[in-house]
């Protein structure tokens, strides 16, 4: 049968490394059989060998076919968690659960949301842009007039500056790869390049900077250099298709393809070109980074080169010994991934992982690894290089450079830090669970 | 029933035959749209020579569409404060009076004295070289004072924002800086005096890539 193959061929598949890591081409080649065969991951409850029988819903009609179409009831644990969910006065969290999703697109309702005092709830037809300052002419923008304009659609990734962060503590935090990274999602977005609206309203040469502001009630405000502004900025109205969420800023956001993500301001309703950086809130104070002398990193702008394995990971466990597919998700704020490399033992011995078609610039690159598990603890872990040249570095060398916590971090949802792209790594023990770990 | 959701025209077609009426009907651009109508035009029908010689967009490059507006109207909209102090509006205030308006709308979610609540502490804080995760604070942290104004006049108290007048926002500015002994106990903040207050850790900063500094 093409694409099939027996028990006895698949142990004898090239091994590229150590502890059970094939030969990225037994992937590439062995078809849908093979993969279906590979894929086993388990949350808590594994179902058991069951009789081929005619199933209940299988003899009645089925439901009726809704407006605007929701999840499975049976999908109903794929969902955000959230750290904040009455609503108190402090910032919302709802992060992303890539252990539960494939791909590279992230559906608009998983989408991670950070949301500093809740999502303003605005009428399209109201809303405005202005963009003035140290323009030509300063004009103001409606949601008409904007779809008027020729639109470009492009994948592109956002994650907050705080992502990953508690991997800066000093001892491996035990929390799911959702609390760890789940602050980070990839979207098709379609909106007007910010250049072509600057076009319009000219930029006076004094001009070195864009000030962006939402229509939310702290009215956040970031300043971009004007360079990003004109290079691939854009003014995104949809997200994989459809209106952008509310929590990722309906009717309209600024999009800073692979720069960090409150840069990325949502409800976006003012641009402002100035000569300076206004020195805002968050950009003076939230998302900077100390480091270990006492000085601290601002204006971060790049989410640099990182990948993490999203399966297996801390949430998921392995049913038993024998064949998985190793999957995890690689991008870079620089442009494309070049590279993933995959290791069983800790980093001792690497595999090349296959990267998925189309790889493309800031955006998720799904890697795979085919992956025989003898049943004995092996430890996990990616590194990801991008077509700059870029590495991911290893934990070890991105704490000589930027530190880690004197005491060990034990609120998975706090911000011991910001941008740590280091490795995740993933000790399997003997029952198939799954935790974080150094190495 | 109208709202702007996309360029294109849109109905709700009543049977097949109405769909290619409609099709005619709606090239053109521009126009509300009936909400919560299915698409059903291709929009692949629309040439941009039909679209040009509807007179209603420019070249592809340059629709100008934009309502141009002078910088007085956009004054009301326009709260950036950079650190040269451009932007600072007209008034003032002394820390004493800031005491006063922050024990009513801040200490609430600050604590009194701005020791902290629910909310940060706006007072103190450790040395950077404490940790990484050192909190980050007025006294240890903020390079400019026009930030602190700036914020608290965009967002502040957090559950009513852009309620303070100016002269109360120079107070509690005032206020939190003489609390964290940056400014003294009689100093009067206004347009002048703010951008000149230097913050302790004003020289504490390092862009992470210098080159994309513009
Ligand atoms: C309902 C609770 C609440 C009230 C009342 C309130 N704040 Fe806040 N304040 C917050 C929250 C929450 C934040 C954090 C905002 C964020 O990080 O997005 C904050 C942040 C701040 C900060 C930045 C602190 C730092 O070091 O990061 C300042 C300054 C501040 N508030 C000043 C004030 C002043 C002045 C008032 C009174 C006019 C006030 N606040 C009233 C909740 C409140």
């Amino acid at each position: 049968m093409p694409g099939h193959r027996s028990t006895r061929e698949l142990q004898n598949l090239e091994v590229a490394a150590a502890n059970g890591l094939l030969h990225r081409r037994a992937f590439l080649t062995s078809g849908a059989a093979f993969a279906a065969a590979v894929t086993g991951y388990t949350l808590a409850d594994t179902v058991g060998a069951q009789e081929l029988t005619d199933a209940p819903w299988s003899r009645k009609q089925g439901t009726l076919v809704q407006g605007y179409g929701a999840p499975s009831s049976y999908e109903k644990h794929v969902a955000r968690t959230l750290s904040n969910p009455k609503g108190e006065p402090r910032t919302q969290h709802g992060r992303t659960p890539h252990h539960l999703l494939h791909g590279t697109i992230t559906p608009n309702a998983l989408h991670f949301v950070i949301s500093h005092s809740g999502d303003p709830d605005i009428d399209p037809a109201q809303h405005k842009l202005a963009i003035h300052g140290l323009v030509r002419r300063p004009l103001v923008f409606t949601l008409d007039t904007l779809a008027r304009y020729p639109m470009v659609s492009r994948m592109a990734f956002v994650e907050c500056g705080g992502n990953s962060a508690p991997l800066f503590s000093n001892e491996p935090l035990q929390a799911s790869i959702q609390a760890i990274h789940g602050l980070i999602s990839c979207s098709e977005w379609t909106g007007v390049m910010l250049s072509t609206l600057l076009e319009e309203t000219g930029i006076d040469p004094k001009a070195k900077w864009v000030v962006a502001e939402g229509a939310d009630s702290l009215a956040l405000s970031r300043s971009v250099p004007i360079a990003k502004a004109l290079d691939d900025a854009m003014v995104a109205l949809y997200q994989n298709g459809e209106r952008i969420m509310p929590g990722n800023g309906y009717p309209m956001r600024l999009l800073l393809p692979g720069w960090e993500g409150n840069m990325n301001v949502k409800y976006l309703r003012r641009l402002k070109l100035v000569d300076q950086p206004a020195m805002t809130y968050y950009e003076a104070r939230t998302y900077t980074a100390i480091l270990p002398g006492g000085k601290a990193y601002q204006f971060y702008f790049v989410q640099e080169v990182k990948s993490f394995i999203t399966h297996p990971s801390p949430g998921l466990r392995l049913s038993g010994p024998g064949f998985y597919e190793i999957s995890g998700i690689a991008y870079s704020g620089n442009g494309r991934i070049a590279k993933v490399m995959v290791s069983a033992d800790g980093g001792r011995t690497w595999a090349q992982a296959a990267l998925q078609e189309p790889v493309l610039p800031k955006a998720f690159t799904r890697f795979r690894v085919p992956w025989r598990w003898d049943g004995g603890p092996v430890v996990l872990q990616s590194r990801a290089w991008d077509e700059g040249g870029n590495a991911q570095p290893t934990r070890a060398e991105l704490v000589a450079r930027r530190g880690q916590t004197p005491k060990p971090v034990t609120n998975p949802l706090a911000f011991p830090g910001t941008h740590y792209n280091g490795p995740s790594s993933w000790a399997v023990d003997k029952a198939g669970e799954v935790r974080n770990v150094y190495a | 029933m109208s709202t702007r959701e996309t360029a294109f025209t849109i109905h709700e077609p009543q049977s097949p035959r109405d769909t290619e009426a409609i099709k005619r009907k709606s090239l053109c651009f521009g126009v509300s749209v009936a909400r919560g109508s299915a698409i059903v035009l291709a929009l692949a029908t629309l040439t941009s020579s039909v679209a040009l010689a509807q007179g209603q967009i420019g070249t592809p490059a340059a629709p100008n569409l934009g309502t141009p507006a002078s910088e007085a109207e956009i004054a009301a909209w326009d709260i950036s404060i950079l650190p040269d102090g451009t932007g600072l509006p007209p008034g003032s205030g002394t820390p004493e009076q800031g005491g006063k308006i922050f024990a009513t709308k801040c200490a609430l979610c600050h604590g009194p004295e701005a020791k902290g609540g629910t909310a940060a502490a706006l007072i103190g804080g450790r040395p950077l070289t404490d940790g990484i995760d050192t909190p980050k604070t007025i006294a240890n942290f903020w390079p400019y004072a026009t930030t602190l104004f700036d914020f608290t006049r965009r967002a502040m108290p957090w559950q009513a924002p852009r309620t303070l007048t100016n002269e109360e926002v120079y107070a509690l500015t005032a206020y939190l800086l003489s609390l964290n002994k940056i400014i003294g106990p009689s100093d009067v903040m206004n347009a002048q005096t703010l951008p000149n207050v230097r913050m302790p850790n004003r020289d504490g900063f390092i862009p992470r890539f210098p080159e994309r500094m513009p």
